[in-house]
């Protein structure tokens, strides 16, 4: 049978959860202005894009630009590298398997970017196991896709956003 | 304990603070006289003091240094060359503060190993073992921030590669995606990622007091460990801090600060990388990322496991792994001294180590020894790294047959001075 005490007891239980959930939420909403203040600031997140003109980087040949703070890799690639990048596209040692056709708009054009998916450190052009590039910090080795082949990196490096403007501009951005 | 002297004061006027605030007490138990210390203690128990010391000439340099420092990473590398440069005795302060670093954590690794070779971390010193990991801990967060406030190459990369660690963790859902840019405000190491170093590494040395206090104050419930490892019971064990140990504090400290001088004012640059003098660029990363030395085992750990999560959780593992020494060792004995199988492996962990640090400096690829490459010997020094904690301390600790133990530590002492 419920009696008087028990229905005031319930009643005190009921307040003390209420008060204790009121008081996690407004520490809670006080507390999240503290950490969201380290995210990206407005202006760093106004997208910025970079035109870059493509006449000046001969077959053969990269060139890299700052972009948000990051190296972004243009190479301008030979058909022999096209031809290779292709032919391996379904090697066994691909870490992060990816269709050299689905990394570029324009096989000649190869555009990503220059940070290594391991720790971060800009990988070296030309140079490594498979004509592509290698990271010096960590030793992981990437194909003329920029696809990760050895080494502790987990993925290929990343495709940027890019668009061309005509044949000799591209916007990063 | 019941054998230290209470504090009475003679004086009228600190009488008359004491009987308001006791904190001249506080100190006379805990520094002073009122504080009696096992009577065996030998110069291993120096390097507590020392880290203390450092800890001091730390904070007292930094706040100068910040005086003149400009956390912009347009002038930051500029304004630490003015301070070498321009600003009255910056040289001094800047190599004070620079050396001061590596000063502080050779004491403690120093410290730190005290502990291991002594039982220190037994019961009923688990909470002191534990404080003394996370001002560890908090030691290297502050080092690897002021490292990177003189934005040169190493500064730079160093935090880069650094904060990367933590995008090991992009599984977690939700804060996964998006811990890297909230640790650095951007796409990329940059403005707001000094900003923030910098605030914290002028926080953290602070907390670092706290958590020395609460370390301290842990440590004076048991009392010091001694070098025999057996408890201190009657008063014939144990004779009074002050003048006793700060006499040998204060000659082990002079020795101490002859060798950090040695470095400030013949070597300054010796520990530094050639690197950090030229300015911090985005777009080339230097030959060799390399951290400072007091990180370089943890960094062989991280690199000796060709996988980005595990190598990450290896490298955090290897520390946290401290935290289970009081249960991984179950030996009754706490000195090594009398444990001859766990002192020959105590000294093999040390050299393995110091290996461990070589090999950190090392480009994975590069052929040693014997024709085997870095990489490979990190992975062997690195699993004996782990089975040091994870298989010989639990089975050699519970397996030994230990020498016989004394039964005082006065017993002990005139024994050895009848032995001459």
């Amino acid at each position: 049978m419920t009696t008087h005490d028990d229905v005031v007891e319930e009643r005190r239980n009921f307040l003390y959860i209420a008060t204790g959930a009121a008081g996690v939420v407004a520490a809670g909403a006080a507390v999240w202005p503290l950490i969201d203040q380290m995210n990206p600031s407005k202006d760093v997140l106004a997208l910025s894009s970079i035109e870059i003109d493509l006449n000046n980087i001969p077959e053969g040949q990269s060139a890299v630009f700052l972009w948000r703070g990051n190296p972004v890799f243009v190479r301008h690639r030979t058909p022999e590298e096209i031809a290779r990048a292709e032919a391996d596209d379904n090697a066994p040692d691909l870490i992060d398997p990816e269709r050299d056709e689905d990394r570029v708009q324009r096989p000649e054009w190869l555009i990503m970017s220059g940070v290594c998916t391991h720790l971060g450190c800009v990988p070296l052009d030309q140079q490594g196991d498979f004509g592509g590039w290698f990271c010096p910090c960590h030793g992981s080795h990437y194909d003329i896709s920029g696809r990760i082949r050895k080494g502790p990196a987990p993925l290929n490096l990343p495709i940027v956003e890019y668009t061309f403007l005509d044949d000799s501009t591209v916007k990063i951005g | 304990m019941a054998s230290d002297k209470k504090f009475e004061p003679t004086n009228p006027t600190v009488k008359w603070v004491e009987d308001r605030l006791p904190i001249f007490g506080l100190l006379y138990s805990s520094l002073g006289a009122g504080y009696n210390a096992p009577r065996n203690l030998n110069y291993w128990w120096n390097f507590g003091v020392l880290a203390g010391f450092m800890l001091v000439v730390q904070i007292v340099t930094g706040i100068v240094l910040v005086m003149h420092y400009v956390p912009d990473v347009n002038l930051a590398f500029d304004s630490v060359q003015h301070i070498r440069r321009d600003v009255n005795y910056g040289w001094l302060l800047q190599a004070v503060h620079a050396n001061g670093a590596s000063m502080f954590f050779i004491v403690v690794y120093i410290h730190i190993l005290r502990g291991f070779y002594f039982g220190s971390y037994k019961a009923p010193r688990e909470i002191l073992w534990f404080l003394g990991i996370i001002i560890y801990l908090l030691m290297m967060a502050t080092g690897f921030m002021g490292y990177v406030l003189p934005w040169g190459q190493m500064s730079f990369w160093g935090a880069k590669v650094i904060t990367n660690l933590f995008g090991a963790f992009d599984f977690i859902p939700f804060i996964g995606d998006g811990i890297v840019e909230w640790l650095w405000g951007g796409f990329a190491v940059g403005q707001p990622t000094l900003n923030r170093f910098f605030s914290l590494h002028y926080l953290l040395p602070f907390v670092l007091v706290g958590v020395v206090i609460l370390h301290i104050w842990a440590l004076h419930i048991p009392g010091s460990t001694n070098p025999l490892g057996i408890d201190a019971n009657g008063p014939y064990d144990k004779i009074p801090f002050h003048p006793y140990y700060t006499a040998k504090d204060a000659f082990g400290l002079g020795v101490f600060i002859i060798f950090f001088a040695a470095f400030v004012f013949y070597i300054p640059d010796f520990l530094g990388h050639p690197d950090n003098y030229i300015k911090a660029n985005p777009l080339v990363t230097p030959e060799h990322i390399v951290p400072e030395w007091y990180y370089l085992p943890f960094y062989a750990i991280l690199r000796a496991i060709p996988d980005k999560l595990l190598g990450v959780v290896a490298m955090f593992s290897s520390i946290l792994i401290l935290f289970a020494m009081p249960w991984l060792d179950g030996s009754r004995v706490r000195s090594m001294r009398f444990r001859p199988l766990s002192k020959f492996f105590f000294w093999l962990f040390v050299v393995n180590g110091i290996f461990l640090g070589y090999l950190g400096q090392r480009s994975p690829d590069d052929v040693l020894a014997l024709g085997v490459t870095a990489l490979v010997y990190a992975q062997f020094a690195t699993t004996f790294y782990f089975a040091y904690f994870l298989v010989i301390m639990p089975l050699v600790s519970r397996m030994e047959t230990t020498k016989p133990v004394p039964t005082s530590i006065a017993a002990a002492v005139l024994e050895a001075n009848k032995k001459g």
